[in-house]
């Protein structure tokens, strides 16, 4: 029964953490971070989906997050619409948007898709920031609180536990996928496109769904981190925050389902652990990332799972 | 089967295929030889879409097929390799076999999102099927081995195998044996000749002449992108103008 859904010793293990983890939360403080690194997480799961699976690089997820995310709250707030039905809608209205982007854009290859994705990306926060009668301009805007089935999010846990619950349903979702036909598509994708089209795969088409997929992702994440801090600003969608996202699945490990959980919640908590270093922070943050990049070319992930490979081998 | 009806291609102001036209027929392997630049591979990606044919038409089986992309024409029944080696190295073995049983499989997204069973049937089934096609080549022992870690000769071979998951009626082979040792060309060799007998009918791209001469049906001999010759082996090894190709046409004893 486990097997045949895929609920493996990994799936376990971070939903014992999830859980556990809470205990160790002292105030609230902690459990923004937490939560801040559970919805990062979230986009670094769908976004790796796009690089580390498909090999296609994106430098305009944080915009996309954060486009999304005011598309939510604009819809919330100006219109009165339920934040959940306005979620639903940025999502659609994503989904639409990364659809049709994506169909010019993904025709480029490396560099060049990395160019287009940042001049995307770019333009959102440019919008963003200069339509101010509907978003607040780059004051942003304060955000309605949450609330799903007449039920209100007033308290941290409760969305410290809504958004572990999805990172994970998510995260057991794309296992599956990753494990299907479909995820072997995307797979050939990276490693060679002329094999992929040889028998028969719509490269194209493939290279939009999961586009559209991490686009999705990063909208209902987006969305949920306005909601939650209660508060919208073109920061949110800058181009800072969408190389964070990068370096997040980089770090973790592409094309490691985990690695992105890894990358993500390391990156959120490290600039908080660094603060008392005061001035040096940026060259400590920076010197560390360097680091882990010279040591672990493959992320964070690899090393876990050549621990794992040997234990597992000795014990044969 | 196949059926070139004067077919062109102009890269500026060069002719790469020029006024080209034969025809193959079925459950035969044709060769397609010429010097370097004679515009054999150019003719391969003409007929399989990934250049647009600027004059002329092609048909398979009395269906227009001219201009249709590689990924349609693979469910028409013709499937390619490449030159150079197109295999995902980041995949195993094995599932750069399955890759050509992909047209068969269910892909959708929800489905396997949640593991349904039909994915997990389709996979299970087309996996004991590509462990049959590695049998043909002797490799099953390395089907869960990443494609990174095998030699040039056998990935030259995974690719044609991987074409027959498509279940083709026609293959075309881009030099299939460029680069590979006499012993693996005899493999390669072999291996045609097994597809062959299963009524599949073969283009073949090739410089190893012995190789050449060995499996071939039929021969179009090309040169400047124009046909120069077509016929048998043993009518193309005696044709002067053929010879005079390969070996310049300085003083003739």
């Amino acid at each position: 029964m486990l097997k045949r859904y895929n609920i493996n010793r990994d799936i376990l293990t971070l939903s014992a953490i999830l859980i556990v983890a809470p205990f160790f939360f002292q105030n609230d403080f902690y459990y923004e971070i937490a939560i801040v690194s559970l919805l990062n997480a979230l986009i670094c799961v769908g976004l790796n989906m796009l690089m580390g699976y498909a090999g296609q690089v994106s430098l305009g997820h944080g915009a996309f997050a954060g486009l999304g995310g005011y598309i939510a709250v604009i819809l919330g707030s100006r219109y009165g619409i339920s934040p959940l039905f306005s979620i639903f809608i940025a999502i659609v209205t994503m989904a639409i948007f990364a659809f049709l982007i994506s169909k010019p854009i993904l025709r480029l290859k490396g560099h060049y898709l990395a160019m287009a994705t940042l001049g995307v990306g770019i333009i959102i926060s440019i919008v963003l920031n200069v339509e101010d009668e509907l978003t607040g301009g780059s004051d942003g805007m304060s955000v309605d609180s949450f609330t799903m089935f007449g039920y209100e999010f007033t308290d941290s846990l409760q969305w410290y536990i809504l958004c572990a619950f999805l990172l994970v349903l998510t995260i057991w979702m794309f296992t599956n996928l990753i494990d299907s036909p479909f995820g072997r598509v995307l797979k050939s994708i990276e490693g060679s496109e002329k094999a992929a089209n040889s028998v028969g795969i719509n490269v194209s088409h493939y290279k939009s769904i999961v586009f559209v997929i991490s686009v999705v992702i990063a909208t209902i994440a987006g969305s949920l981190y306005a909601f939650f801090s209660g508060f919208i600003s073109p920061i949110e969608a800058s181009f800072s925050h969408s190389i964070e996202l990068v370096v997040m699945v980089v770090l973790g490990g592409l094309g490691r389902i985990y690695g992105a959980f890894i990358g993500a919640v390391i990156l959120t908590i490290l600039p908080q652990l660094l603060t008392s270093f005061e001035d040096y922070q940026t060259l400590i943050y920076g010197s560390i990332i360097i680091f882990v990049m010279i040591f672990m070319p493959k992320g964070i992930a690899s090393v876990y799972e050549d621990v794992k490979g040997r234990v597992f081998a000795s014990n044969k | 089967m196949l059926q070139i009806n004067s077919v062109t291609k102009q890269f500026g102001g060069i002719k790469a295929v020029d006024d080209l036209s034969f025809r193959v027929k079925k459950g035969s392997i044709h060769s397609i030889i010429g010097p370097n630049g004679a515009g054999k591979t150019t003719l391969v990606n003409m007929i399989t879409g990934v250049y647009r044919v600027d004059n002329g038409t092609i048909f398979l089986d009395g269906a227009d097929i001219t201009n249709i992309s590689t990924n349609k024409l693979v469910y028409r029944g013709i499937c390619r390799t490449f030159q150079n080696l197109e295999i995902c190295e980041n995949l195993t073995v094995l599932e750069n076999v399955l890759l050509g049983f992909d047209k068969y499989m269910d892909k959708g997204l929800l489905k396997s999102c949640f593991r349904a069973k039909s994915i997990l049937d389709d996979e299970k089934r087309y996996k004991d099927r590509a462990r049959h096609l590695l049998g043909l080549i002797g490799l099953e022992k390395l089907a869960d081995q990443k494609a990174q870690n095998l030699s040039y000769g056998i990935l030259k071979k995974l690719e044609i195998i991987r074409a027959l998951g498509t279940s083709p009626e026609l293959i075309l082979l881009d030099e299939p044996v460029a680069g590979l040792n006499p012993k693996e060309t005899q493999e390669v060799s072999e291996l045609i000749k097994t597809v062959v007998a299963d009524e599949v009918t073969i283009v073949l791209v090739e410089h190893d002449m012995k190789m050449v001469m060995q499996v071939s049906d039929y021969i179009t001999v090309m040169n400047f992108g124009k046909k120069l010759a077509e016929g048998t082996p043993a009518e193309i090894i005696k044709n002067k103008d053929v010879i005079r190709a390969y070996l310049g046409s300085g003083v003739v004893c």
